[in-house]
């Protein structure tokens, strides 16, 4: 049900703007579970390199995903830390 | 542009920030479920001071400690006649117990079937890992049939409850079931919950990947989460006879969905000697507390 | 039908547990929640029907360890709250009267004693729960325990309990037996500007400020305490906390909160412990005794004194915290000391914990309320010594 398999078409999509998401990460709170990393629907997160004080990975946006995220806020609802959360970048919507 | 890092968390005014990390394993569920009811409480529309949450013991008792509302951390089994209490003595307060399968079920299994027979009017969610996590992966009343846990090496062999079926069958006015991973619906139906009057009763499947995953040959947190978004099925109309989970089932479908949502008189213990039926408010000490 | 009052005003002839009931109600008690059970069920029937009379709730729970949750949960939401029970059914509450101990949640339980242990002797006396009174609950709390030896004092204790509790937000016992509970006295009740009311003690500072920290001490060791809904968003836990409330694991935390707990009732101990005393000016022997007992003590007293013996009463009404000091001093200078009670030497035990001598007990495990010829016979038997 993430991936909606439905094949409505809305009439107006074309006016639809999507927006962009700027992803913010508390990487000490992270936990290393990945599901921000594999729920996202735009595949923009991936494991740092780096870990956090208590030896965890952390999310962090992939090469090549700088404007992928479409703030659908999922990774904010599933982080079981409340580690990450993405804010709305004001004009940088784009239509499909 | 990239990653931006941050120190606190849009929704940290909801919680005592103060306090997270929380306790809770990388992978449990609860944390994803306090997170939806967190919302909730502020998509209410009820000022949070006028929200309480109660809870027994175990990891999912812990919730109300990370809440910053008024909360109360109780006895084992005993969350539902301490807010039942809350209710009634301050009926303008919408009072949650948030505990856990074993608390609220086994323990505490009583006081649920009583509560929900006089539909007092509390909005009961479970989080349901189908084991005891606090205390190291034991089995409990939610374990399915033939699933491994420290007490059950060879295997349950007792017949598990069905929580829908039953808190239907004991007179919820609201049941749901739904998971760590479908959590806007889940904050619907919490919504909905603190909209009826009456005993509500939301059942959260979650994942325990130390307690319940790891000996059940389910390898991590993420493979729970995975096997929720392929097999659960979203039903509202099921037939609450037909709602049994087993997880260890491959092609047995997990149903989700708003089961039950129903009117009955809500508990109150002046009904008697109110003059005559009262359309909308049935508060105890409603009277009282427009005279004072 | 009019509705009665809160306070019953003036000369009544009553049952010994409906005058718990009204003390619970002249006290101010707007919230019980119990479940029936014999020599105690008079006390929920009599405020299932006056409870609602003034506004108040009155809930016949599923079993007693809901019933002693409720009125925890109760209390935190800022009602007087008070539960009733018997033995086993006291023994069901123990979990919450911890919980009660440890978030500080002042509350009332009235336990009419019977025959124990187990199921015992449902509508017969006894007095051996006194020490389950004091240590029932797993852990280091204090709690007080009355004693009542009438109705009227049902009535007069039940209210001294409330205002026990709320003064150091702490679980108060009236610890009544079958005899009194079900005993029909006079009962004089005040008018309603003269029942004695100790307030709760509250927040000072407005809620949403940094300034108040729920589980902060005072001098005297009692916190103030807030209420559901009053928006000072308050975690209680029965964990052990520190002063935020929160959960805190560790042994520094832990001896601080308990030792506190502990303080504060031992503290004000001199200020709680009441007893009677009669005849004990030039008492030989001092007979000590409480509740219904006391009752019979007093008369075999009254004997010995027409027969010539120099003996005389103490009558704890508290037995937790127990008038040690009262008796130690009393031990010094007397011939010898008497403890008749309804159970194998409970108090007897803690008489010589302060005496360091032995007492002469006289033990019944109950059923029957002790007369005054064994009690007699061994005050006959101490003066020849």
């Amino acid at each position: 049900m993430l991936r909606g398999q439905s094949t409505r078409v809305p009439l107006d999509w074309k006016a639809a703007v999507l927006p962009q998401g700027q992803v913010y990460v508390i990487p000490s709170r992270c936990k290393e579970c990945r599901f921000c990393i594999d729920f996202c629907p735009r595949d923009v997160l991936t494991l740092s390199t780096e870990t956090n004080v208590r030896g965890y990975r952390y999310p962090v946006v992939a090469t090549g995903k700088d404007v992928a995220c479409v703030h659908c806020e999922f990774c904010s609802l599933v982080c079981p830390e409340y580690a990450i959360y993405t804010v709305e970048v004001a004009g940088a919507g784009v239509t499909p | 542009m990239t990653t931006l890092m941050a120190e606190r968390h849009p929704s940290d005014p909801l919680f005592r920030a103060d306090r997270l990390p929380h306790i809770w394993c990388p992978g449990c569920g609860i944390g994803p479920a306090m997170h939806a009811y967190a919302q909730a409480l502020v998509e209410s529309g009820i000022p949070l001071d006028r929200h309480v949450c109660v809870s027994g013991i175990g990891c999912s008792g812990r919730v109300p400690g990370y809440l910053n509302i008024d909360s109360y951390h109780t006895t084992h089994g005993r969350a539902i006649p301490f807010a039942m209490a809350v209710a009634l003595v301050r009926p303008q307060l919408e009072v949650a117990v948030f505990s856990g399968d074993g608390d609220l079920f086994a323990i505490g299994g009583n006081h649920f079937i009583h509560a929900a027979r006089r539909n007092v009017d509390l909005n009961v969610i479970c989080i349901n890992n189908f084991n005891y996590g606090m205390t190291g992966g034991q089995v409990g009343p939610t374990t399915p049939m033939g699933a491994r846990a420290t007490t059950a090496p060879y295997g349950n062999y007792e017949q598990p409850f069905s929580l829908p079926y039953l808190a239907a069958a004991t007179g919820a006015v609201f049941v749901a079931r739904w998971t760590s991973l479908h959590l806007r619906q889940l904050k619907q139906a919490i919504l909905r919950a603190m909209k009826k009057r009456g005993l509500t009763f939301i059942e959260v499947l979650a994942p325990c990947p130390v307690g319940f995953g790891r000996p059940n040959e389910i390898g991590d947190a993420m493979e729970e989460m995975m096997l929720y978004r392929e097999r659960c099925v979203v039903d509202h109309g099921a037939p609450l006879a037909a709602l049994d989970i087993d997880l260890r089932q491959r092609d047995h479908p997990i149903v989700l969905g708003n089961f039950v949502d129903i009117e009955r008189p809500v508990f109150d213990p002046l009904a008697m000697r109110r003059p005559a039926p009262e359309v909308e408010d049935h508060a105890p000490l409603a009277r009282k507390e427009q005279e004072g | 039908m009019k509705d009665g009052p809160a306070v019953l005003e003036g000369q009544h002839f009553l049952l010994g547990d409906h005058a718990c009931a009204e003390g619970a109600l002249a006290a101010g008690c707007r919230f019980f929640a119990g479940y029936p059970i014999t020599p105690s069920t008079e006390i929920a029937e009599r405020l299932a029907h006056r409870l609602p009379e003034v506004g108040g709730i009155f809930v016949q729970m599923e079993d007693e360890l809901a019933s002693m949750a409720a009125i925890v949960g109760a209390s935190v939401a800022g009602a007087r709250a008070m539960t009733a029970t018997s033995g086993p059914g006291f023994s069901l509450m123990m979990e919450n009267v911890g919980l009660a101990a440890m978030m500080e949640v002042p509350c009332v339980v009235v336990n009419v004693q019977r025959g124990a242990p187990s199921t015992g002797l449902p509508t017969l006396v006894a007095q051996a729960d006194v020490m389950q009174a004091r240590w029932g609950s797993h852990g280091d709390y204090e709690i007080v325990a009355y004693a009542p030896a009438s109705p009227q004092e049902c009535f007069d204790l039940t209210v001294r309990a409330f205002n026990t509790a709320d003064q150091y937000r702490i679980p108060v016992f009236v610890l009544a037996d079958e005899v009194v509970g079900h005993m029909t006295e006079r009962v004089v009740i005040p008018p309603p500007d003269a029942i004695p009311k100790v307030e709760r003690k509250r927040p000072r500072t407005a809620p949403g400020g940094d300034g108040f920290l729920p589980f902060q001490a005072d001098d005297d060791l009692v916190p103030p305490m807030a209420h559901a809904g009053e928006g000072y968003r308050v975690h209680f836990t029965g964990l052990t906390h520190d002063e935020r409330g929160y959960p805190a694991t560790n042994a520094e935390a832990h001896d601080r909160l308990v030792r506190r707990l502990v303080e504060k009732v031992r503290r004000h101990a001199w200020r709680i412990e009441e007893y009677e005393e009669s005849q004990l000016e030039d008492a030989r022997v001092v007979v000590i005794a409480y509740g219904s007992t006391a009752r019979s003590a007093r008369r075999a007293v009254a004997v010995a004194r027409e027969e010539g013996i120099r003996a005389g009463l103490l009558r704890p009404i508290t037995l937790w915290p127990f008038p040690g000091e009262r008796v130690r001093r009393l031990a010094e200078r007397v011939g010898a000391v008497v403890v008749p009670e309804l159970n194998m030497g409970q108090i007897a035990r803690e008489v010589e914990r302060f005496t360091h001598r032995p007492v002469l007990g006289v033990n019944h495990a109950g059923g029957a309320m002790l007369p005054p010829e064994p009690i007699l016979d061994t005050i006959r038997e101490a003066a020849t010594r």
